[in-house]
């Protein structure tokens, strides 16, 4: 619906962003058909997690900062749970480490496969919703729903829960997955990689809409493999690297009066976070099929247009589904599902890729282990001066679309970054206001 | 009464019948099929999305019940928005600022059934941690600008603010459940959902009683069933987050904790967690605080008298 305002300019308002997880608003003003001010307005209400962690236990974070995004809780878990054991001095197991992968792999899974063919595809194929893409697609919709199933199964497995693991601890597991359990799943992961390479063709037959930006990259990196559940240093497209303990040093988090979340800075700068951002730095350590798959998808070792996204995530699912066969084919019964914790007064980070990219978490504890400060900073915080880029640059590059067209446009360069307001963040009310120099604002 | 009628959910814990609404038909103009369903829409609050994902999650189901139901109003799923009023509601998060408080009456005028899912729209979730605590802190603890936030001191279940016809609860909801109080609805029935303990959950999986075999501590015998006791099952103590069950006898619970050897302030947060603000953990938990204040209370003014002593002895 489009209003005339007062002052000749228009607001058009049409009510909130869907298909996002939690609530947010979105201000464009253009003037003389040029955009003068974008606004991304996250609207979630607070809900403190920082201010009530401070004085509970060292081993509590992982079942409590799992609630703040019932999307992604293992990354929660995992930033966690590296972050104690990383202050208390707690070496784990590969065995354990593996099984966090295996863990963080079904999280992917789930996570990637909702964003993908309910959240992203319907914009591509011309739907409101996936519910509705059913009755033209049943193969397409059914296979998705596969997808996601097969990696709910897996967390159901591995984390006891697909929203919300149990569990999980500091220090490990409190049971790990027997080999004949992990196999019952083995059809359905080996039907998912073969899904997930025949929907990686199927998205970048897409039509994408032209847009690039010059983005700087961060992501997690590894030496072994691509970063997922955890990485060794961080990266940087404009080559800067360095260890995880130093993340806090270079990135500052800083509040704008616009919004709920708070916005992030790395070096000074806007950075992006995300599957782009982990792809671009990290092609080399795909698979082989992945990498083939991905160029033939047309994507480049590197990619610069936030539409392509989605490509990029069905690539990253691909991979996901592989890695999951591989952690099967490998896994053994009798390994300790935990070893013995104990707190020691420190401060320390633990980093992982959650879905929509680098979370962080930084602690410090007393000598008890109680809890004296805590700072979590989670994707798409990091990702809103991105998001604002690209929708000054999207309005801008579509000026002359009409009102419901060019909104239509921004909202989908949102949910290019699957968005995870909750993390952050009510109404995604968009606004996008035209003024004349002629009409005084 | 028009709706309970037609659509079920009667009688049920946290809902007296008048809860109900009356409402308007449906007038999706137009196919009679589509009118004949009645239409859902989903809400949300203060909350991490998970309990609506529970409904996203029933990837065996969720095809049919878009066929049982017109999903009319569900913004994490769909861009579509079909005008209420809705025959059912469902409704996540808890209450945090004045314009939920607002958001909520309108949404209990245009719904016919209200059901709020899971721990944060029933006792006000984690984020209810906040009404033990000072929130201007938390405030300045989390933001530079503590003057950009709009909130409310306290995080509040839907119940607190309007009629609600039934509550679902666990964090997250557990998916069959809340399948079951879908085919309720439809049915026009009572869902049949549990109302006794995890403990029961337990037996009946034969799994090996927690804190009787490791001495570990374990929610188990105040917390409602419904997740079929998986922590349990996982070789942990049950952390209640499906939060207390009907008539729950914390009190033997906290003495057992004790025995089990769990500090005062263990025990206090062991029933602050993501159900603190349902009264029976609100008040086991405030129990044990003020066991715990009132013996430093005696101890300051032990010390306080023997300062006293020496105070008296002093230079005057
Ligand atoms: S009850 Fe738990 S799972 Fe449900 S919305 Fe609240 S925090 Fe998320
Ligand atoms: S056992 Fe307790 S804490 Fe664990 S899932 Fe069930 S109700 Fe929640």
């Amino acid at each position: 619906m489009t209003h005339q305002l007062k002052d000749g300019g228009q607001v058009l308002n049409v009510g909130m962003l869907a298909r996002v997880e939690g609530e947010g608003g979105m201000h464009i003003e253009i003037k003389d058909r040029q955009v003068v001010d974008v606004k991304l307005n996250i609207f979630e209400p607070p809900r403190f997690y920082e201010g009530f962690l401070r004085g509970r236990k060292y081993t509590e974070p992982p079942d409590i900062t799992a609630r703040i995004c019932g999307i992604c809780p293992v990354a929660y878990q995992s930033a966690s749970t590296e972050a104690m054991e990383t202050i208390c001095g707690i070496t784990t197991t590969p065995e354990i480490q593996l099984m966090r992968r295996l863990l963080y792999c079904g999280e992917w899974i789930e996570s990637h496969a909702l964003h993908i063919f309910m959240l992203h595809a319907p914009d591509f194929l011309g739907y409101e919703s996936v519910l509705e893409m059913a009755k033209d697609h049943p193969d397409v919709v059914n296979m998705a729903l596969r997808l996601k199933k097969a990696g709910n199964d897996l967390m159901e497995l591995v984390g006891g829960r697909a929203i919300h693991p149990v569990n999980v601890k500091v220090g490990g597991f409190y049971r790990m997955p027997t080999v004949s359990e992990l196999e019952a799943l083995r059809p359905a992961l080996e039907q998912g990689v073969e899904d997930s390479f025949a929907a990686v063709q199927l998205v970048a037959g897409f039509d994408f809409p032209e847009m690039e930006q010059d983005y700087t990259y961060v992501s997690l990196r590894h030496p072994d493999w691509y970063p997922l559940e955890r990485g060794t240093e961080v990266v940087a497209s404009d080559g800067v690297r360095f260890p995880v303990a130093e993340i806090p040093q270079r990135i500052e988090e800083f509040h704008v009066q616009h919004s709920h979340a708070l916005h992030a800075r790395f070096d000074g700068g806007t950075y992006f976070v995300g599957p782009l951002a982990r792809y671009s730095n990290n092609f080399d350590q795909l698979s082989p099929r992945c990498q083939e798959a991905a160029l033939k998808a047309g994507l480049g070792e590197t990619c610069r247009n936030p539409f392509k996204s989605i490509i990029v995530r069905t690539v990253e699912l691909a991979y996901a589904f592989e890695e999951a066969v591989r952690i099967i084919d490998q896994w053994r019964d009798g390994h300790a599902p935990s070893v013995p914790t104990a707190p020691r007064a420190g401060e320390g980070v633990g980093a992982s890729e959650a879905p929509r990219g680098t979370i962080w978490h930084r602690y410090r504890i007393d000598a008890d282990g109680v809890i004296q400060d805590a700072q979590i900073v989670p994707p798409t915080s990091q990702n809103q001066a991105s998001i604002e880029a690209d929708l000054r640059l999207a309005a801008q590059q579509w000026v002359d679309l009409d009102d419901h067209m060019l909104t239509h446009r921004c909202e989908e360069a949102i949910r290019n970054y699957d968005p995870c307001i909750s993390c952050a963040t009510h109404f995604l009310d968009l606004r996008v206001k035209r003024t004349t120099s002629a009409e005084q604002p | 009464m028009t709706t309970t009628a037609e659509h079920g959910l009667a009688g049920q814990p946290g809902a007296a019948e008048q809860h109900a609404h009356p409402h308007a038909h449906d007038h999706d103009a137009g196919t009679p099929v589509v009118s004949a369903r009645p239409k859902l829409a989903v809400w949300k609050f203060a909350s991490c999305d998970g309990c609506q994902l529970s409904l996203l999650n029933c990837e065996d189901e969720l095809l049919s019940i878009a066929e049982a139901v017109h999903i009319a109003y569900f913004p994490e799923a769909t861009r579509a928005v079909v005008e209420g009023p809705y025959e059912l509601s469902l409704v996540e998060g808890s209450i945090t600022t004045p314009d939920d408080v607002r958001r909520i009456h309108e949404i209990r005028a245009q719904s016919g059934v209200l059901v709020t899912i899971g721990a944060c729209a029933t006792a006000g979730g984690i984020q209810a941690l906040r009404n033990w605590a000072d929130v201007d802190e938390y405030r300045s603890v989390v933001y530079a600008h503590p003057e950009y936030l709009r909130t409310l001191d306290t995080s509040t279940p839907i119940a607190s603010h309007v009629d609600v016809d039934y509550e679902l609860r666990g964090c997250p909801v557990d998916k069959k459940q809340l399948i079951e109080v879908l085919a309720a609805f439809l049915g026009g029935r009572k869902p049949r959902i549990p109302t006794y303990s995890v403990c029961v959950e337990c037996k009946l999986k034969g799994n090996v009683c927690v804190p009787v075999a490791t001495g570990r501590p374990c929610l188990g015998p105040v917390t409602q069933a419904g997740c079929g006791a998986l922590c349990p099952s996982y070789g942990r103590g049950c952390y209640g987050c499906f939060g207390p069950q009907d008539s729950a006898n914390t009190a033997s619970l906290t003495k057992q904790l004790v025995e089990l050897g769990m500090a005062d302030d263990d025990v206090i947060r062991v029933y602050r967690t993501f159900n603190a603000g349902a009264p029976a953990f609100a008040a086991a938990s405030d129990e044990v605080a003020e066991r715990v204040a009132a013996r430093s209370e005696a101890a300051a003014a032990a010390a306080a008298r023997a300062d006293g002593v020496v105070q008296e002895r002093g230079p005057e």
